[in-house]
Protein backbone atom coordinates (compact mmCIF):
# COMPACT_ATOMS: atom_id res chain seq x y z
CA UNK A 1 0.00 0.00 0.00
CA UNK A 2 3.06 2.61 0.82
CA UNK A 3 4.99 1.56 -2.23
CA UNK A 4 1.35 2.61 -4.46
CA UNK A 5 1.61 6.15 -2.68
CA UNK A 6 5.27 7.03 -3.02
CA UNK A 7 4.39 5.98 -6.84
CA UNK A 8 1.88 8.63 -7.00
CA UNK A 9 3.77 11.09 -5.10
CA UNK A 10 7.09 10.70 -7.43
CA UNK A 11 4.45 10.56 -10.02
CA UNK A 12 2.89 13.70 -9.69
CA UNK A 13 6.45 14.90 -8.62
CA UNK A 14 7.83 14.07 -12.05
CA UNK A 15 4.98 15.86 -13.81
CA UNK A 16 5.23 19.05 -11.85
CA UNK A 17 8.88 19.16 -12.01
CA UNK A 18 8.88 20.04 -15.65
CA UNK A 19 6.33 22.85 -14.50
CA UNK A 20 8.40 23.84 -11.44
CA UNK A 21 7.78 27.14 -10.23
CA UNK A 22 10.26 27.12 -7.68
CA UNK A 23 13.09 25.11 -9.16
CA UNK A 24 12.26 24.45 -12.81
CA UNK A 25 14.24 26.26 -15.39
CA UNK A 26 12.35 29.11 -15.40
CA UNK A 27 11.89 28.97 -10.96
CA UNK A 28 11.82 31.59 -9.11
CA UNK A 29 14.80 30.44 -7.03
CA UNK A 30 16.95 29.60 -10.17
CA UNK A 31 16.64 33.13 -10.88
CA UNK A 32 16.59 35.27 -7.97
CA UNK A 33 18.72 33.26 -5.58
CA UNK A 34 21.79 31.19 -7.71
CA UNK A 35 24.43 31.79 -5.33
CA UNK A 36 22.42 31.72 -2.00
CA UNK A 37 21.67 28.73 0.37
CA UNK A 38 18.00 28.77 -1.50
CA UNK A 39 19.87 27.23 -4.74
CA UNK A 40 19.01 24.55 -6.70
CA UNK A 41 21.06 21.48 -6.85
CA UNK A 42 23.68 20.40 -4.37
CA UNK A 43 25.13 24.01 -3.72
CA UNK A 44 21.42 24.72 -2.22
CA UNK A 45 18.63 24.05 -0.60
CA UNK A 46 15.76 25.14 -3.08
CA UNK A 47 15.19 22.01 -4.77
CA UNK A 48 14.40 20.57 -1.66
CA UNK A 49 12.18 23.44 -0.73
CA UNK A 50 10.41 22.86 -3.57
CA UNK A 51 9.82 18.90 -3.21
CA UNK A 52 8.21 20.11 -0.13
CA UNK A 53 6.11 22.20 -1.42
CA UNK A 54 4.79 19.94 -3.85
CA UNK A 55 4.41 17.25 -1.00
CA UNK A 56 1.99 19.59 0.82
CA UNK A 57 0.14 20.95 -2.00
CA UNK A 58 -0.83 17.19 -3.37
CA UNK A 59 -1.43 16.10 0.16
CA UNK A 60 -4.03 19.04 0.68
CA UNK A 61 -5.36 17.67 -3.04
CA UNK A 62 -5.00 14.54 -2.60
CA UNK A 63 -7.23 14.60 0.94
CA UNK A 64 -9.99 17.19 -0.63
CA UNK A 65 -11.79 14.70 -2.85
CA UNK A 66 -12.21 12.07 0.02
CA UNK A 67 -13.15 14.87 2.91
CA UNK A 68 -15.70 16.13 0.10
CA UNK A 69 -17.07 13.10 -0.66
CA UNK A 70 -17.24 11.22 2.94
CA UNK A 71 -18.46 15.27 4.38
CA UNK A 72 -21.70 14.41 1.89
CA UNK A 73 -22.58 11.18 2.59
CA UNK A 74 -22.50 12.38 6.63
CA UNK A 75 -24.28 15.44 5.72
CA UNK A 76 -26.95 13.20 3.69
CA UNK A 77 -26.90 10.80 7.07
CA UNK A 78 -27.50 13.30 9.27
CA UNK A 79 -31.40 14.48 7.63
CA UNK A 80 -31.68 11.20 7.54
CA UNK A 81 -35.06 10.23 9.12
CA UNK A 82 -33.44 7.02 10.52
CA UNK A 83 -32.48 7.38 14.32
CA UNK A 84 -29.24 4.96 14.19
CA UNK A 85 -27.91 6.96 11.06
CA UNK A 86 -28.23 10.41 12.60
CA UNK A 87 -27.04 9.42 15.99
CA UNK A 88 -23.66 7.61 14.64
CA UNK A 89 -23.24 10.69 12.17
CA UNK A 90 -23.47 12.97 14.82
CA UNK A 91 -21.06 10.86 17.42
CA UNK A 92 -18.34 10.83 14.01
CA UNK A 93 -18.86 14.80 14.12
CA UNK A 94 -18.45 15.99 17.78
CA UNK A 95 -15.48 13.00 18.04
CA UNK A 96 -13.55 14.71 15.28
CA UNK A 97 -14.10 18.02 15.76
CA UNK A 98 -13.57 17.85 19.53
CA UNK A 99 -10.29 16.10 19.08
CA UNK A 100 -6.88 18.28 18.39
CA UNK A 101 -5.80 17.49 14.80
CA UNK A 102 -2.38 16.67 15.92
CA UNK A 103 -3.79 13.92 18.27
CA UNK A 104 -6.19 12.35 15.11
CA UNK A 105 -2.64 12.07 13.46
CA UNK A 106 -0.99 10.37 16.38
CA UNK A 107 -4.11 8.23 17.00
CA UNK A 108 -4.65 7.36 13.17
CA UNK A 109 -0.77 6.92 12.85
CA UNK A 110 -0.21 4.60 15.63
CA UNK A 111 -3.51 3.41 15.70
CA UNK A 112 -3.08 2.13 12.09
CA UNK A 113 0.34 0.65 12.58
CA UNK A 114 -1.44 -1.75 15.28
CA UNK A 115 -3.91 -2.56 13.21
CA UNK A 116 -2.06 -3.64 10.30
CA UNK A 117 0.83 -4.87 12.50
CA UNK A 118 -2.23 -7.49 14.03
CA UNK A 119 -3.74 -8.21 10.68
CA UNK A 120 -0.55 -9.10 9.42
CA UNK A 121 0.36 -10.85 12.48
CA UNK A 122 -3.08 -13.00 12.18
CA UNK A 123 -2.58 -13.51 8.25
CA UNK A 124 0.90 -15.54 9.75
CA UNK A 125 3.30 -12.06 8.59
CA UNK A 126 5.60 -11.55 11.51
CA UNK A 127 7.57 -8.11 10.33
CA UNK A 128 7.44 -4.74 10.76
CA UNK A 129 4.81 -2.46 9.18
CA UNK A 130 5.96 0.78 8.59
CA UNK A 131 2.75 2.84 7.66
CA UNK A 132 3.20 5.09 5.12
CA UNK A 133 3.51 9.03 6.45
CA UNK A 134 1.54 10.95 3.49
CA UNK A 135 -1.34 7.75 3.61
CA UNK A 136 -1.81 8.30 7.21
CA UNK A 137 -2.27 12.15 6.92
CA UNK A 138 -4.62 11.79 4.35
CA UNK A 139 -6.62 9.75 6.54
CA UNK A 140 -6.77 11.91 9.27
CA UNK A 141 -6.81 15.01 7.52
CA UNK A 142 -9.81 13.78 5.48
CA UNK A 143 -11.49 12.64 8.57
CA UNK A 144 -11.17 16.12 9.88
CA UNK A 145 -12.13 17.57 7.19
CA UNK A 146 -15.45 15.66 6.67
CA UNK A 147 -16.63 15.93 9.52
CA UNK A 148 -16.36 19.67 9.02
CA UNK A 149 -17.66 19.65 5.76
CA UNK A 150 -20.50 17.42 6.75
CA UNK A 151 -21.64 20.69 8.97
CA UNK A 152 -20.74 22.93 5.98
CA UNK A 153 -23.11 20.92 4.01
CA UNK A 154 -26.35 20.53 6.23
CA UNK A 155 -26.42 24.16 7.18
CA UNK A 156 -26.19 24.16 3.16
CA UNK A 157 -29.00 21.65 2.48
CA UNK A 158 -31.34 23.47 5.00
CA UNK A 159 -31.07 26.38 2.63
CA UNK A 160 -32.77 24.34 -0.21
CA UNK A 161 -36.46 24.80 -0.17
CA UNK A 162 -38.44 21.55 -0.06
CA UNK A 163 -39.80 22.61 -3.04
CA UNK A 164 -37.10 22.20 -4.77
CA UNK A 165 -37.13 18.55 -4.35
CA UNK A 166 -40.84 18.14 -4.58
CA UNK A 167 -40.87 19.43 -8.35
CA UNK A 168 -37.84 17.42 -8.73
CA UNK A 169 -40.33 14.48 -8.21
CA UNK A 170 -43.09 16.00 -10.00
CA UNK A 171 -40.86 15.93 -13.31
CA UNK A 172 -40.34 12.32 -12.86
CA UNK A 173 -37.00 12.19 -11.63
CA UNK A 174 -36.18 9.92 -8.99
CA UNK A 175 -34.03 10.51 -5.82
CA UNK A 176 -30.81 10.56 -7.71
CA UNK A 177 -31.03 12.23 -10.20
CA UNK A 178 -33.33 14.88 -8.14
CA UNK A 179 -30.00 15.44 -6.17
CA UNK A 180 -27.48 15.40 -8.65
CA UNK A 181 -29.54 17.88 -11.31
CA UNK A 182 -31.72 20.10 -8.77
CA UNK A 183 -30.18 20.02 -5.37
CA UNK A 184 -26.56 19.82 -5.67
CA UNK A 185 -26.13 22.46 -7.91
CA UNK A 186 -27.34 24.52 -5.93
CA UNK A 187 -25.82 22.98 -2.57
CA UNK A 188 -22.11 24.07 -4.38
CA UNK A 189 -23.33 27.69 -4.19
CA UNK A 190 -24.43 28.19 -0.75
CA UNK A 191 -21.68 26.03 0.36
CA UNK A 192 -18.79 27.35 -1.42
CA UNK A 193 -17.61 29.96 1.02
CA UNK A 194 -17.99 28.05 4.00
CA UNK A 195 -15.91 25.38 2.08
CA UNK A 196 -13.21 27.60 1.15
CA UNK A 197 -12.62 28.44 4.42
CA UNK A 198 -12.40 24.34 5.14
CA UNK A 199 -9.86 24.46 2.55
CA UNK A 200 -7.53 27.01 4.16
CA UNK A 201 -7.96 25.07 7.27
CA UNK A 202 -6.73 21.94 5.36
CA UNK A 203 -3.98 23.66 3.81
CA UNK A 204 -2.64 24.63 7.23
CA UNK A 205 -3.18 21.43 9.03
CA UNK A 206 -0.84 19.54 6.38
CA UNK A 207 2.01 21.31 8.52
CA UNK A 208 0.64 18.98 10.71
CA UNK A 209 2.47 16.01 9.03
CA UNK A 210 6.03 16.92 9.13
CA UNK A 211 5.82 15.53 12.87
CA UNK A 212 5.21 12.28 11.74
CA UNK A 213 7.73 12.29 9.28
CA UNK A 214 6.55 13.81 5.70
CA UNK A 215 8.90 15.62 4.42
CA UNK A 216 6.73 18.61 3.49
CA UNK A 217 7.58 22.55 3.30
CA UNK A 218 7.89 22.70 6.94
CA UNK A 219 10.18 19.66 7.40
CA UNK A 220 12.27 20.35 4.52
CA UNK A 221 12.49 23.68 5.48
CA UNK A 222 13.25 22.55 9.10
CA UNK A 223 16.01 20.02 7.80
CA UNK A 224 17.19 23.17 5.99
CA UNK A 225 17.50 25.49 9.24
CA UNK A 226 18.94 23.11 11.55
CA UNK A 227 21.93 21.76 8.88
CA UNK A 228 22.23 25.61 7.96
CA UNK A 229 21.36 27.39 11.27
CA UNK A 230 19.50 30.39 9.36
CA UNK A 231 16.73 28.95 11.33
CA UNK A 232 14.80 32.42 10.61
CA UNK A 233 15.18 32.78 7.26
CA UNK A 234 14.05 29.42 6.57
CA UNK A 235 11.04 29.57 8.61
CA UNK A 236 10.31 32.87 7.00
CA UNK A 237 10.41 30.82 3.88
CA UNK A 238 7.80 28.37 4.75
CA UNK A 239 5.67 31.19 6.16
CA UNK A 240 5.89 32.60 3.04
CA UNK A 241 5.36 29.76 0.67
CA UNK A 242 2.22 28.52 3.06
CA UNK A 243 1.30 32.16 2.24
CA UNK A 244 2.03 31.86 -1.66
CA UNK A 245 -0.38 28.74 -1.28
CA UNK A 246 -3.18 30.12 0.56
CA UNK A 247 -3.28 33.29 -2.23
CA UNK A 248 -3.27 31.07 -5.19
CA UNK A 249 -6.21 29.19 -3.42
CA UNK A 250 -8.51 32.68 -2.93
CA UNK A 251 -7.29 33.08 -6.39
CA UNK A 252 -8.62 29.77 -7.54
CA UNK A 253 -12.03 30.02 -5.06
CA UNK A 254 -12.81 33.05 -6.36
CA UNK A 255 -13.06 32.19 -10.13
CA UNK A 256 -15.03 28.90 -9.14
CA UNK A 257 -17.47 31.20 -7.07
CA UNK A 258 -17.83 33.23 -10.52
CA UNK A 259 -18.42 30.34 -11.54
CA UNK A 260 -21.11 28.94 -9.44
CA UNK A 261 -22.82 32.73 -9.54
CA UNK A 262 -22.81 32.78 -13.33
CA UNK A 263 -26.47 32.41 -13.28
CA UNK A 264 -27.10 35.28 -10.82
CA UNK A 265 -25.01 38.16 -12.50
CA UNK A 266 -27.60 38.69 -15.46
CA UNK A 267 -30.28 39.21 -13.17
CA UNK B 1 -87.52 -0.46 12.20
CA UNK B 2 -84.43 -1.94 14.09
CA UNK B 3 -82.89 -0.31 16.80
CA UNK B 4 -79.25 -1.21 18.22
CA UNK B 5 -79.58 -2.79 20.90
CA UNK B 6 -75.58 -3.62 21.79
CA UNK B 7 -72.67 -1.66 21.04
CA UNK B 8 -69.57 -2.97 19.53
CA UNK B 9 -67.11 -3.63 22.08
CA UNK B 10 -63.79 -1.58 22.53
CA UNK B 11 -61.73 -3.27 20.69
CA UNK B 12 -57.82 -2.73 20.43
CA UNK B 13 -56.49 -0.79 17.49
CA UNK B 14 -54.67 -2.62 14.65
CA UNK B 15 -51.16 -3.83 14.77
CA UNK B 16 -48.60 -1.19 13.15
CA UNK B 17 -47.41 -2.20 9.90
CA UNK B 18 -43.84 -3.09 10.41
CA UNK B 19 -41.12 -0.97 9.74
CA UNK B 20 -39.51 -1.62 6.10
CA UNK B 21 -35.75 -2.62 6.20
CA UNK B 22 -34.60 0.24 4.40
CA UNK B 23 -30.89 1.24 3.13
CA UNK B 24 -30.49 3.33 5.56
CA UNK B 25 -31.77 1.41 8.39
CA UNK B 26 -29.29 -1.31 7.55
CA UNK B 27 -26.53 1.33 6.98
CA UNK B 28 -27.45 2.96 10.08
CA UNK B 29 -27.34 -0.64 11.97
CA UNK B 30 -23.86 -1.16 10.61
CA UNK B 31 -22.43 2.46 11.97
CA UNK B 32 -23.67 1.80 14.85
CA UNK B 33 -22.40 -1.25 15.55
CA UNK B 34 -18.81 -0.08 14.22
CA UNK B 35 -19.20 2.69 17.00
CA UNK B 36 -20.16 0.09 19.67
CA UNK B 37 -17.74 -2.41 18.40
CA UNK B 38 -14.89 0.52 19.09
CA UNK B 39 -16.50 1.41 22.32
CA UNK B 40 -16.66 -1.96 23.21
CA UNK B 41 -12.37 -2.25 21.99
CA UNK B 42 -11.10 0.78 23.61
CA UNK B 43 -12.93 -0.23 26.77
CA UNK B 44 -11.81 -3.86 26.71
CA UNK B 45 -7.91 -2.08 25.86
CA UNK B 46 -8.12 -0.31 28.87
CA UNK B 47 -9.27 -3.07 31.33
CA UNK B 48 -7.21 -5.13 29.64
CA UNK B 49 -3.89 -3.01 29.89
CA UNK B 50 -5.11 -1.63 33.39
CA UNK B 51 -1.85 -0.55 34.68
CA UNK B 52 -2.62 0.98 38.39
CA UNK B 53 1.33 1.77 38.97
CA UNK B 54 1.14 3.82 34.86
CA UNK B 55 -1.71 5.24 36.46
CA UNK B 56 -0.23 6.72 39.79
CA UNK B 57 3.64 7.62 37.75
CA UNK B 58 1.12 9.32 34.49
CA UNK B 59 -2.21 10.46 36.30
CA UNK B 60 -0.40 13.52 38.14
CA UNK B 61 1.08 14.74 35.15
CA UNK B 62 -1.90 14.39 32.96
CA UNK B 63 -3.41 16.75 35.04
CA UNK B 64 -1.17 19.16 35.53
CA UNK B 65 -0.46 18.98 31.69
CA UNK B 66 -3.92 19.54 31.64
CA UNK B 67 -3.16 23.06 33.72
CA UNK B 68 -0.38 23.74 31.57
CA UNK B 69 -2.97 23.76 28.25
CA UNK B 70 -5.81 25.64 30.19
CA UNK B 71 -3.38 28.64 31.32
CA UNK B 72 -2.15 28.89 28.45
CA UNK B 73 -5.00 28.95 26.07
CA UNK B 74 -6.65 31.15 28.78
CA UNK B 75 -3.66 33.92 29.42
CA UNK B 76 -3.24 33.64 25.05
CA UNK B 77 -6.93 34.32 24.69
CA UNK B 78 -7.32 37.17 26.93
CA UNK B 79 -3.95 38.97 26.27
CA UNK B 80 -5.07 38.35 22.23
CA UNK B 81 -8.55 39.83 22.72
CA UNK B 82 -6.76 43.30 24.03
CA UNK B 83 -4.49 43.05 21.40
CA UNK B 84 -7.51 42.58 18.89
CA UNK B 85 -8.87 45.95 19.68
CA UNK B 86 -6.71 48.14 18.62
CA UNK B 87 -6.25 46.08 15.41
CA UNK B 88 -9.82 45.81 14.81
CA UNK B 89 -9.98 49.52 14.79
CA UNK B 90 -6.77 50.24 12.62
CA UNK B 91 -8.54 47.93 10.18
CA UNK B 92 -11.63 49.71 10.28
CA UNK B 93 -9.64 52.88 10.68
CA UNK B 94 -9.73 55.65 7.06
CA UNK B 95 -6.20 56.07 7.00
CA UNK B 96 -4.98 53.96 4.54
CA UNK B 97 -1.42 53.19 6.45
CA UNK B 98 -3.44 52.07 9.44
CA UNK B 99 -5.51 49.36 7.48
CA UNK B 100 -3.40 47.77 4.82
CA UNK B 101 -0.53 47.57 8.16
CA UNK B 102 -3.72 45.95 10.47
CA UNK B 103 -4.52 44.21 6.92
CA UNK B 104 -1.26 42.42 6.56
CA UNK B 105 -1.39 41.32 9.86
CA UNK B 106 -4.27 39.22 9.87
CA UNK B 107 -3.40 37.74 6.08
CA UNK B 108 -0.04 36.81 7.95
CA UNK B 109 -1.75 35.30 10.83
CA UNK B 110 -4.19 33.79 9.43
CA UNK B 111 -2.62 32.23 5.70
CA UNK B 112 0.20 30.39 7.67
CA UNK B 113 -0.28 27.58 10.18
CA UNK B 114 0.33 28.25 13.92
CA UNK B 115 2.81 25.49 13.71
CA UNK B 116 4.99 27.48 11.53
CA UNK B 117 4.95 30.58 13.51
CA UNK B 118 5.55 28.70 16.52
CA UNK B 119 8.58 27.24 14.73
CA UNK B 120 9.31 31.00 13.71
CA UNK B 121 9.28 32.37 16.91
CA UNK B 122 11.31 30.09 19.32
CA UNK B 123 13.87 28.52 17.00
CA UNK B 124 14.11 31.38 14.10
CA UNK B 125 14.48 34.13 17.06
CA UNK B 126 16.53 31.87 18.69
CA UNK B 127 19.28 32.11 16.12
CA UNK B 128 19.43 35.77 16.78
CA UNK B 129 20.21 34.84 20.42
CA UNK B 130 23.16 37.11 20.47
CA UNK B 131 21.05 40.25 19.58
CA UNK B 132 17.99 39.24 22.12
CA UNK B 133 20.49 38.86 24.63
CA UNK B 134 22.65 42.52 23.64
CA UNK B 135 18.77 43.96 24.45
CA UNK B 136 18.20 41.83 27.35
CA UNK B 137 15.23 40.16 26.05
CA UNK B 138 16.79 36.60 25.75
CA UNK B 139 15.38 35.10 29.02
CA UNK B 140 12.01 35.59 27.92
CA UNK B 141 13.03 33.91 24.40
CA UNK B 142 14.93 30.77 25.85
CA UNK B 143 11.79 29.31 27.27
CA UNK B 144 9.54 27.40 24.84
CA UNK B 145 6.66 28.45 26.72
CA UNK B 146 6.90 31.44 26.60
CA UNK B 147 7.55 31.58 23.10
CA UNK B 148 4.16 29.96 22.72
CA UNK B 149 2.59 32.20 24.58
CA UNK B 150 3.89 34.98 22.56
CA UNK B 151 3.02 32.80 19.08
CA UNK B 152 -0.80 32.16 20.34
CA UNK B 153 -0.93 35.92 21.79
CA UNK B 154 -0.07 37.15 18.18
CA UNK B 155 -2.60 34.60 16.36
CA UNK B 156 -5.51 34.60 18.21
CA UNK B 157 -5.66 38.21 18.28
CA UNK B 158 -5.37 38.31 14.39
CA UNK B 159 -8.20 35.90 14.45
CA UNK B 160 -9.90 37.72 17.51
CA UNK B 161 -9.26 41.32 15.56
CA UNK B 162 -11.59 39.97 12.64
CA UNK B 163 -14.53 38.25 14.69
CA UNK B 164 -14.84 42.44 16.04
CA UNK B 165 -14.17 43.92 12.87
CA UNK B 166 -17.18 41.45 11.40
CA UNK B 167 -19.12 41.86 14.47
CA UNK B 168 -19.09 45.99 15.09
CA UNK B 169 -19.34 46.73 11.42
CA UNK B 170 -22.78 44.06 11.38
CA UNK B 171 -24.33 46.68 13.69
CA UNK B 172 -26.96 48.60 11.30
CA UNK B 173 -26.17 51.93 10.65
CA UNK B 174 -29.57 53.28 12.58
CA UNK B 175 -28.13 52.44 15.53
CA UNK B 176 -25.22 55.13 15.33
CA UNK B 177 -27.82 57.18 13.53
CA UNK B 178 -29.63 56.87 16.22
CA UNK B 179 -27.35 57.72 19.34
CA UNK B 180 -26.28 60.25 17.35
CA UNK B 181 -29.73 61.82 17.39
CA UNK B 182 -30.05 61.41 21.00
CA UNK B 183 -26.76 63.31 21.45
CA UNK B 184 -24.71 60.79 22.98
CA UNK B 185 -20.90 61.22 22.73
CA UNK B 186 -19.04 59.24 20.12
CA UNK B 187 -17.19 57.22 23.33
CA UNK B 188 -20.48 56.48 25.23
CA UNK B 189 -22.30 55.91 22.21
CA UNK B 190 -19.58 53.63 21.03
CA UNK B 191 -19.71 51.35 24.75
CA UNK B 192 -22.89 51.73 25.66
CA UNK B 193 -25.11 51.27 21.78
CA UNK B 194 -22.64 49.54 19.99
CA UNK B 195 -20.09 47.17 21.61
CA UNK B 196 -23.15 45.66 23.42
CA UNK B 197 -25.15 44.79 20.36
CA UNK B 198 -21.69 43.75 18.65
CA UNK B 199 -20.75 41.67 21.08
CA UNK B 200 -23.94 39.19 20.68
CA UNK B 201 -23.38 38.46 17.27
CA UNK B 202 -18.87 37.71 18.33
CA UNK B 203 -19.98 35.06 21.20
CA UNK B 204 -20.52 32.38 18.88
CA UNK B 205 -16.96 33.30 17.16
CA UNK B 206 -15.42 33.71 19.93
CA UNK B 207 -16.65 30.51 21.71
CA UNK B 208 -15.02 28.52 18.35
CA UNK B 209 -12.22 30.89 18.60
CA UNK B 210 -11.26 29.44 22.06
CA UNK B 211 -12.33 25.59 20.91
CA UNK B 212 -9.54 25.88 18.29
CA UNK B 213 -7.16 27.44 20.45
CA UNK B 214 -7.75 24.62 23.19
CA UNK B 215 -7.38 22.47 19.66
CA UNK B 216 -4.62 23.88 18.86
CA UNK B 217 -2.27 24.67 21.74
CA UNK B 218 -1.45 20.35 21.37
CA UNK B 219 1.33 21.44 18.77
CA UNK B 220 3.45 23.61 21.63
CA UNK B 221 4.04 19.17 22.48
CA UNK B 222 6.83 19.52 19.58
CA UNK B 223 8.52 22.61 21.15
CA UNK B 224 8.84 21.08 24.45
CA UNK B 225 6.43 22.04 25.91
CA UNK B 226 4.68 20.18 28.55
CA UNK B 227 1.04 20.54 28.31
CA UNK B 228 -1.68 17.74 28.10
CA UNK B 229 -0.21 16.79 24.76
CA UNK B 230 3.19 17.01 25.72
CA UNK B 231 2.73 14.63 28.53
CA UNK B 232 0.78 12.49 26.48
CA UNK B 233 3.78 12.02 24.16
CA UNK B 234 6.53 11.63 27.15
CA UNK B 235 4.12 8.98 28.06
CA UNK B 236 3.79 7.00 25.21
CA UNK B 237 7.38 7.40 24.12
CA UNK B 238 8.42 5.31 27.77
CA UNK B 239 5.52 3.04 28.16
CA UNK B 240 4.09 2.25 24.02
CA UNK B 241 1.28 2.16 25.74
CA UNK B 242 -1.15 3.12 22.84
CA UNK B 243 -4.09 4.47 26.04
CA UNK B 244 -1.70 7.33 26.46
CA UNK B 245 -3.02 9.04 23.87
CA UNK B 246 -6.81 7.45 24.10
CA UNK B 247 -6.83 9.28 28.04
CA UNK B 248 -5.65 12.21 25.77
CA UNK B 249 -8.29 12.59 23.68
CA UNK B 250 -10.87 11.46 26.10
CA UNK B 251 -9.54 15.01 28.27
CA UNK B 252 -9.23 17.15 25.19
CA UNK B 253 -13.27 15.72 24.33
CA UNK B 254 -14.58 16.44 27.63
CA UNK B 255 -12.47 20.26 27.84
CA UNK B 256 -14.19 21.24 24.00
CA UNK B 257 -17.63 19.36 24.96
CA UNK B 258 -17.83 21.24 27.90
CA UNK B 259 -16.90 24.51 26.65
CA UNK B 260 -19.50 24.08 23.73
CA UNK B 261 -22.12 23.47 26.28
CA UNK B 262 -21.13 26.38 28.40
CA UNK B 263 -21.16 28.40 25.43
CA UNK B 264 -24.79 27.52 24.33
CA UNK B 265 -26.36 28.46 27.27
CA UNK B 266 -24.25 31.85 27.78
CA UNK B 267 -25.90 32.83 24.27
CA UNK B 268 -29.34 31.12 25.45
CA UNK B 269 -28.83 33.33 28.23
CA UNK B 270 -27.64 36.61 26.72
CA UNK B 271 -30.13 36.84 24.16
CA UNK B 272 -33.68 36.12 26.18
CA UNK B 273 -34.53 39.61 25.36
CA UNK B 274 -34.91 38.91 21.14
CA UNK B 275 -36.61 36.25 21.85
CA UNK B 276 -40.23 36.36 20.15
Amino acid sequence: MSGFFTAIVEAVSAILGIIDPLCGPIGIFNLFAGGTLLACGNAGWGDEIAFGFLVTASLAIATLPVGLVAGFFIALAKQSEEKSLRLSANIYTTLFRGLPELLTLFIVYYGLQILVQNLAAALGYGGAVEINAFFAGMIALGVVFSAYCSEVLLSAFKAIPRGQYEAGYALGLHHGRTMRLIVLPQLIRVALPGLGNLWMALLKDTALVSVIGLPDILRQTGVAARVTKEAFQFYAIACLLFLVLAFLSSLVFSAIEGWAKRSEVAR
Amino acid sequence: MSVVTTLIPPQAPPEAPPKPFTASRFFGNIFMGVWLALTVGVFLMIVGGWDPEKFTRYGPSYLSGLGVTLLLVGLSVVLGGLISLPLAFARMSKNPVFSWLAYGYVYFFRGTPLLTQLFLVYYGLGSFSAELKAWGLWWFFRDAWNCALLTFTLNTAAYQAEILRGAIESVPRGQHEGADALGLPKKVAFFKVILPQALIVALRPYGNEIILMIKGSAIVAIVTVFDLMGETRRAFSRTFDYQAYLWAALLYLLMVELLRNLWAWLELRLTRHLKR
